[in-house]
């Protein structure tokens, strides 16, 4: 794994500080900007998966919304997202999703439910060359041929998301961003989903899972990305996980410790909405360890080799 | 009854059993339909205060009769006949399938309604047409982007429109192009002083335009708003979003997902809208002189002539019952979710 970050030098993506608002109105003259997205950092190498975990309501979705160019119009972005070493502008996302970034989506409502599947894993291109193509695909998912005769409505849970995941590997995509690709599924059929994101990393893709499920993520992932209210609490490998005293913000222990391996233990509190403005550390509120520095701003910064946002970090 | 129940055909074995059922089942319901149809319609005439002496052949002529002619004119128009003795001999004839004679123009019942409906259709069947193409037209450019200079535009004319009514806009038809720009005819089907054997293809043409238009103007606003809506809708969802993600460029999103989406709820809205039509065709009709079934309603109505709108009354329930029946058919073949719904559990 250490050969390929050396080659690359510089990563497949990477997110840095991206913040995602939106514009809403109250009334009629007021306005509020919600922040549904702070401050988020994700960085995907070549070849490895890296997932970002987070609960519902923590932005997860709107990352990949925003890699891809695809808010909505009311939503406002800041930050920047770098692509192979270049920033990534709304031209660049245009021309480069569905090609060089491709999307698996989390449901099969993500398919046209009029259009036969077969038709849709291709996007319309009916030449001889797409129709092996997609056969072959379809081969790979043990899918079989009649599969793509089939509507949306006709395909099993598990049978949607390999149909889903072969819409991204009929190109040569260099970053798929998975967004919740397991939900919904029993534990073998969701490990053997993973595996396929794991196939493609391995092929020499990158991978961005977006999940809420720490413990199905290690299964696969290279590296961890943390989300807590909208902000990467910490960035970390996916060894970091082997014990809780290499992890470095509370938050992510508390993760680590309500793993059913790790005692089962749940953190009391809720994570705050994004309307719920609280300086400082989002965290702070339900954080064992808060002290009075943690109502000020809080920098990211480098700890053992991985990254987090949190002034106590390292010390507690 | 939801739609997966009442077509629960096309599941390869037994298919046409099933179409058989559905089929026998329509016309059951159709017969029942009409049968409860033309009670209504008897008993509203029984207590329309109508009498057919005094409209038909008028006051004067009437106070210089003597009163043999007098009694022969009340048995010729069933006066003093009780309601139930009329409509049981007219539905035992009907059964026969005799309609009988049309009291005012003296001809078959059958004869006369083929005559009107011919005229009608043309302009029933232009005006549904027009107002088809054009409403489900709009509606995808409107629902394409919505709040769009397009989008308000289609909204705000449907909206319009859709409390406009055909009447009213036949005659403001009327007044532009006829009255002040004289280049469309005021009324009738064909030009004034001519047999309807002289009369031309064009020249039908020509005189059907106004009416045709005054009754799709109306009727576009009703598929305009609902394929706008539903197209919204399409273009909001998740699949084009995913459409989106896999680089497909707004054009061929409308193509592949909005049309293939928007089309059947268009077209079983299309097919369910004869009844408006039909209803529009006879305001219009009016306004216009032109001599089709809906004035002949009218007339047969207001001069008791009880076989003619009987005949009438079962001949347009017949046809939209038609429509209703023809939407129901299409959504069970062309909706995968229906045709093959019954494969899956």
């Amino acid at each position: 794994m250490d050969k390929t970050i050396e080659k690359q030098g510089v990563p497949l993506l990477e997110v840095r500080n991206l913040s995602v608002s939106f514009t809403q109105y109250q009334g009629l003259f007021g306005r509020t900007r919600l922040e549904a997205i702070k401050s988020l950092n994700v960085t995907v190498k070549k070849g490895e998966i890296t997932a970002v975990i987070g609960s519902s309501g923590s932005g997860k979705s709107l990352l990949a919304h925003s890699i891809l160019g695809l808010l909505p119009y009311n939503a406002s972005s800041g930050g920047e997202i770098l692509f192979q070493g270049s920033l990534l502008t709304e031209k660049r996302k245009k021309d480069l999703r569905g090609k060089e970034i491709v999307l698996v989506p989390q449901s099969v409502s993500y398919l046209d439910p009029l259009m036969k599947v077969g038709n849709q894993i291709r996007n319309g291109r009916n030449d001889q060359e797409w129709k092996e193509k997609e056969q072959a695909v379809l081969k790979r998912y043990g899918l079989g041929e009649e599969t793509e005769q089939l509507y949306p409505f006709e395909l099993s849970g598990g049978m949607a998301r390999r149909i889903l995941i072969s819409t991204a590997v009929m190109g040569t995509p260099q970053l798929v961003i998975a967004d919740e690709p397991t939900p919904g599924l029993h534990i073998e059929a969701a490990k053997r989903v993973l595996g396929h994101f794991r196939e493609i990393a391995d092929d020499g893709a990158g991978v961005l899972l977006i999940t809420h499920d720490l413990e199905l993520a290690l299964e696969v992932a290279d590296s961890i990305a943390v989300l807590y209210a909208g902000i990467t609490v910490e960035e970390g490998r996916k060894e970091d996980f082997k014990d809780e005293k290499y992890l470095r913000h509370p938050y992510t222990k508390a993760l680590y410790r309500a793993m059913p391996e790790h005692g089962f233990y749940s953190l009391p509190g809720n994570q705050p909405y994004a309307k719920d403005k609280i300086a400082g550390c989002p965290y702070r509120p339900r954080c064992p360890f808060a002290a009075e520095e943690c109502k000020g701003s809080i920098q990211g910064r480098q700890l053992n080799g991985g990254y987090v946002r949190c002034v106590r970090a390292g010390e507690v | 009854m939801k739609r997966e129940e009442k077509f629960p055909v096309l599941k390869k074995e037994g298919q046409w059993r099933a179409f058989g059922l559905f089929a026998g089942k329509q016309i059951v319901r159709m017969a029942a339909l009409l049968f409860l149809v033309s009670i209504a319609a008897f008993f509203l005439l029984s207590i329309s205060p109508v009498d057919p002496l005094k409209t038909n052949v008028g006051q004067a002529a009437l106070g210089s009769m003597t009163d043999e002619q007098i009694a022969k004119l009340e048995q010729y128009w069933g006066v003093g006949v009780p309601m139930t003795e009329r409509f049981l001999s007219w539905a035992g004839d009907l059964l026969r399938g005799d309609m009988g004679i049309s009291l005012l123009y003296r001809r078959p019942v059958i004869q006369v309604i083929g005559e009107k409906l011919s005229n009608s259709l043309w302009l029933m069947a232009a005006a549904w047409l027009l107002s088809g193409t054009a409403g489900f037209l709009l509606g995808i450019l409107a629902g394409k982007k919505r709040g769009g200079l397009l989008d308000r535009f289609v909204t705000g004319y449907s909206l319009v429109m859709a409390s406009t009514p055909a009447f009213w806009i036949a005659m403001v038809l009327l007044m532009v192009f006829a009255v002040w720009l004289k280049i469309l005819p005021v009324g009738f089907s064909i030009p004034v002083g001519m047999s309807a054997e002289e009369a031309g293809i064009g020249e039908r043409i020509v005189h059907a335009i106004l009416p045709a238009a005054a009754l799709s103007l109306t009727g576009i606003s009703n598929i305009a708003l609902q394929t706008r809506e539903k197209m919204v809708e399409v273009m909001e969802s998740d699949y084009v979003l995913f459409a989106r993600a896999r680089g497909d460029s707004e054009r061929s999103i409308v193509w592949r997902h909005g049309i293939r989406n928007v089309a059947l709820p268009a077209l079983t809205l299309q097919f369910a809208s004869v009844s408006e039509i039909f209803g529009g065709s006879v305001l219009v009709e009016q306004v216009f002189s032109y001599p089709g079934l809906g004035q002949a309603a009218i007339a047969a109505g207001l001069g008791s002539d009880v076989p003619l709108l009987l005949g009438i009354t079962i001949i347009s329930a017949a046809i939209v019952f038609a429509g209703n029946t023809a939407a129901s058919l299409l959504y069970g073949i062309v909706d995968p979710r229906i045709r093959r719904g019954g494969r899956k559990g």
